[in-house]
């Protein structure tokens, strides 16, 4: 899950990786880097979304030395469709691009299915089914980054609660001028809803 | 179908104990966070089941008039946790031999005539006796550790033996995807059956704090 504030984004996801029932990684870290304030979030097959991410990442690497600065955003997030557009038939991950640059600031941006699509906040990955309502209720515009962090919180730990294929610690990434601040929750850390 | 994950089953000196989670599953989707998996048959016996819920519930009726109808013939003789398991098995194998089985796995415990009794029924009519049992999941997780710790200890306290399928909860909720942290448990004894929950396992995520991207 991603979601926008004035100067800024933060980037969270849950840390099953599972094989149909068996749980193969119980800490995997879904946060992938790109560049220093871009960060992207997989989801689907996870050899695919690495794959993805690892080759987004040496291909942003080479086009900031070229350009000889920070790349943007969207250029980050176009290099990512381009890969999932082009072999839509054989993968089947998505990735979701979220970060800073000065340009145009803190930017979410979706690839799902190929395309290239920006929002103040999006979710994806299985758990996100159960989570549309919540979404949709509790988002307000304009939140200050630490709403934006607790939002995110609530929604994972919620999606985390009702889906099988999700679990775990909630890794949360906030992108600003300043850099990427990376944070873990765990147990009693997770926001607690009804779950009865 | 709502369905129910693995279910525990262990032996120890003066009585069993099973447990299961309170999880039923709708495909992935962790539908029903508060339900029972075990049921009291009698004062001596039993019952935990994995697979279709509504098949569970069948059971459970079915089995509920057998234990009133026997009541009312006030013969002073009550279900064993062996006629109850060889019943089952009985009317399992029917089923799947009418193509048309109950989808579920079934674990028996019980404590009569001043022995434990532990059993396992599935939905093919598949039946055994072990001192440790695990259905589901459980059966690749949970049996190897239960089964290292009665290698080198074959008779374990009360306590051992809930100490034990705590780890093996522990365990299952760690890596079985369709599991829930809330628990029950069934302990029967010469003294009767107790069963005891909502339960909850510790877990320790802090591992994750070593970790940081994937490379």
């Amino acid at each position: 899950m991603a979601v926008e504030f004035d100067g800024g984004v933060v980037v969270g996801s849950d840390s099953r990786v599972s094989a149909g029932e068996a749980v193969v990684n119980r800490v995997f870290d879904k946060l992938a880097p790109l560049h220093e304030r871009i960060y992207c979030a997989l989801s689907g097959s996870a050899a695919d979304a690495q794959a993805i991410a690892d080759m987004v990442h040496y291909q942003l690497e080479l086009h900031s030395l070229d350009m000889d600065e920070a790349p943007l955003v969207l250029a980050a997030a176009s290099l990512v469709k381009g890969v999932s557009y082009k072999y839509k038939e054989e993968l089947s991950a998505h990735l979701m691009v979220a970060g800073w640059d000065r340009k145009k600031g803190g930017q979410v941006y979706g690839t799902l299915g190929g395309m290239l699509t920006r929002h103040p906040f999006a979710i994806g990955g299985s758990g996100s089914s159960y989570i549309y309502g919540y979404v949709d209720a509790a988002y307000k515009p304009r939140m200050t980054p630490e709403e934006c962090r607790q939002f995110t919180k609530n929604a994972i730990a919620l999606a985390m609660s009702r889906d099988g294929s999700s679990g775990g610690v909630i890794y949360l990434v906030t992108i600003t001028k300043s850099g990427a601040v990376e944070q873990v929750f765990l147990g009693d850390e997770i926001p607690k809803f009804y779950d009865e | 179908m709502v369905t129910g994950t693995s279910v525990l089953g262990v032996k120890f000196d003066g009585g069993v104990v099973i447990a299961a989670d309170m999880l039923g599953s709708y495909g992935s989707l962790a539908r029903f966070r508060n339900i029972s998996r075990i049921m009291k048959v009698n004062d001596n016996t039993v019952l935990g089941a994995s697979g279709d819920y509504a098949d569970f519930q069948y059971l459970k009726q079915v089995i509920d008039q057998m234990i009133i109808d026997e009541e009312l013939l006030g013969d002073g003789h009550s279900y064993s946790p062996k006629a109850i398991h060889s019943w089952l098995t009985r009317a399992m194998y029917s089923r799947r031999s009418k193509m048309n089985p109950l989808w579920n796995t079934v674990v028996i415990g019980g404590f009569y005539n001043g022995e434990s009794f532990l059993g396992y029924v599935d939905m093919l009519g598949v039946a055994y006796e072990d001192p440790t049992l695990a259905t589901g999941y459980g059966a690749y997780l949970a049996q190897p550790l239960m089964r290292e710790v009665l290698e080198k200890k074959p008779i374990l306290t009360k306590d051992e033996a809930r100490d034990l399928i705590e780890r093996c909860m522990k365990i299952l909720y760690y890596r079985d995807a369709r599991s829930f942290n809330r628990y029950e448990l069934a302990i029967v004894t010469e003294k009767g059956v107790e069963v005891e929950g909502p339960l909850s396992v510790e877990t320790n995520w802090d591992i994750a704090h070593l970790i940081r991207g994937f490379e």
